[in-house]
């Protein structure tokens, strides 16, 4: 059975369809990215997973079905999501982002083992943990929206362009650190990227949005091949 | 001098109760930019079932604790059954339901207990106390029981996981969504807290000023004031500005009585108090729009 099975999504801003009938599946213990041109979807898509907006079609989590599910409810089934533009607390210290984002687990020991963890992954964050974090660095803020997802031991995590606006060396640290979190921390990912060279280097498997469809679907390795993708997507 | 250091006593007794209820104005606001127009009638709601836990038998002190309570679920049932349909509806939507409950209370106040005003006996023992010249037992008591409420109820959201939680759901109710928090319930929760600081600044002020229905009408105006005046955003700014109005105003009308009494010149007395607090609003926000104590919200777009 797949992690997450998504099958004919549409969804909706008011009256406006944004996705068409999305259909895509991933497996346990895999990266899978969500390729696409701005506009296409990838962010409603994640955000459909999550209940964030007005959907129809199914979402299953393991075979459960969580579409029409409240947010948090969701979050607490374990899909982490990195939101587009991070949505740190900007206004609370880094510790007490990473405390807040752990507030509905009982195994507070685990979490207290989680929270070195993610130190483990991102040292600075340690250095910054009184700081408020609003005053954090963009590439700091991201290294902490994704230790705020992985707080909550996730068994899937959405993550929504994390390399936007970062530069090149920060990006490849964030990378190497969620290959990690797949293969240690056992966390399936699924990214959605601008950057389609580098995630088709992480992903396993890829999907390409255009439009509110998805119109190709494979490997990474043969995605990245495609005359189309390269075109596109890879500028060559 | 001891006049002035009289109406220093006053102004801050006046200023513990401004604070509390700019603390329930700013604390339902943070999480849903709105202000609540019925927080001064919710309190004075609170003042009669405390009078009427008294008239039963009941201590002030066994009284106080249980209104707080009551006080508190009334504001999460509010939340939960009026409010929460009226997620999303327009600002105009919500102030007519604010005015509609502040007209609810104030009737079933009048329909329950009259309108005719009734003394209501300080809790705190008439003593000699140094410096009881400058300020009476029940000021000082007042300032002492709302203090204690504010310290509690910062170190509550200062240092507690589930006060964490309701700053982060105030804060950015996305992520805190993403965070696995039930973002609504922490709504609710803040308006319960709300109710029981009005609930503390009702049953403080009723022996101040007698209870009846409109005992709360000028002083939710006051702490009003004061929560525009620290910062509407933040709840530490509201709560010193809520004591700034209140000793302002009896300091200017304090002046005033001074420039009358040695010039012969009326510019401001006791009557023009409110008037004077107002004014002080709106040097205030003309100056510095966020409060003296507020930060600018960046709209994001
Ligand atoms: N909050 C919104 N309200 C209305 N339309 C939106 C909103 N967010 C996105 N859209 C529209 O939905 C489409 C898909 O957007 P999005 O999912 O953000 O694309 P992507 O993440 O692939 O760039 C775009 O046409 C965008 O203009
Ligand atoms: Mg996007």
């Amino acid at each position: 059975m797949s992690l997450l099975e998504v099958t004919a999504l549409k969804a909706y801003y008011g009256q406006t369809q944004v996705l068409h009938g999305v259909s895509f599946a991933l497996e346990a213990g895999g990266i899978t990215t969500l390729l696409g041109a701005n506009g296409a979807g990838k962010t409603t898509t994640l955000r459909s997973i999550c209940g964030m907006v007005a959907t129809e079609g199914a979402i299953r989590l393991d075979g459960e079905p969580i579409a029409g599910r409240a947010t948090e409810e969701i979050v607490r089934l374990g899909v982490g999501h990195v939101p587009e533009g991070r949505g740190t607390f900007t206004h609370l210290t880094v510790d007490e982002n990473l405390r807040v984002s752990a507030y509905t687990r009982r195994d507070k020991a685990a979490a207290r083992r989680d929270r070195d963890m993610v130190f483990e992954y991102f040292p600075i964050l340690k250095a910054r943990i009184g700081q408020q974090a609003g005053t954090l660095s963009g590439g700091e803020q991201q290294m902490l929206a994704i230790s705020r997802a992985l707080m909550l031991r996730p068994r899937l995590l959405l993550l929504d362009e994390p390399s936007f606006g970062l530069a090149p060396l920060i990006v490849e640290e964030i990378f190497r650190i969620m290959r990690r979190v797949n293969s240690e921390a056992k966390v399936s990912l699924l990214l959605v990227e601008q950057n389609a060279a580098l995630a088709l280097d992480l992903a396993d498997h890829a999907y390409v949005l255009e439009t509110g469809r998805v119109v190709m679907s494979g490997s990474a390795a043969d995605v990245k091949r495609d005359e189309g993708v390269r075109k596109s997507y890879l500028g060559y | 001098m001891e006049q002035l250091l009289q109406q220093v006593g006053a102004g801050l007794a006046n200023g513990a109760i401004y604070a509390s209820l700019a603390l329930a104005l700013v604390m339902i606001f943070v999480s849903t930019n709105h202000i609540n127009f019925a927080q001064g009638e919710m309190a004075m709601f609170s003042a009669y079932i405390a009078w009427q836990f008294m008239e039963w038998g009941l201590s002030f002190w066994l009284a106080l604790p249980l209104v707080m309570a009551l006080s508190f679920t009334t504001g999460v049932v509010i939340e939960r059954t009026i409010l929460r349909p009226l997620h999303g509806a327009p600002v105009l939507s919500v102030v007519v339901v604010f005015i509609g409950l502040l007209t609810i209370f104030h009737a079933l106040a009048g329909g329950i207990w009259t309108y005719t005003i009734k003394a209501v006996p300080s809790p705190f023992p008439e003593v000699a106390f140094p410096g009881s010249g400058y300020i009476g037992s029940h000021q000082l008591g007042m300032i002492g029981v709302t203090v204690i409420v504010l310290i509690a109820l910062f170190t509550f959201f200062r240092f507690t996981p589930l006060g964490l939680a309701m700053r982060a759901a105030a804060q950015n109710p996305a992520s805190a969504r993403l965070a696995g928090i039930s973002v609504d319930w922490m709504l609710a929760l803040g308006w319960g807290l709300a109710a029981a600081v009005g609930a503390v600044a009702g049953c403080m002020v009723a022996p101040a000023v007698y209870l009846e229905p409109n005992m709360m009408a000028s002083i939710l105006l006051y702490g009003f004031a004061g929560a525009l005046v620290g910062g509407i955003s933040s709840p530490g700014g509201a709560v010193a500005g809520g004591f700034i109005v209140g000793v302002l105003e009896n300091l200017i009308a304090y002046l005033g009585n001074v420039v009358e009494r040695t010039t012969g010149l009326y510019i401001v007395g006791n009557g023009e108090k409110l008037t004077v607090a107002l004014v002080i609003v709106i040097a205030v926000l003309t100056l510095k729009p966020s409060g003296l104590f507020g930060h600018v919200t960046v709209e994001r777009v």
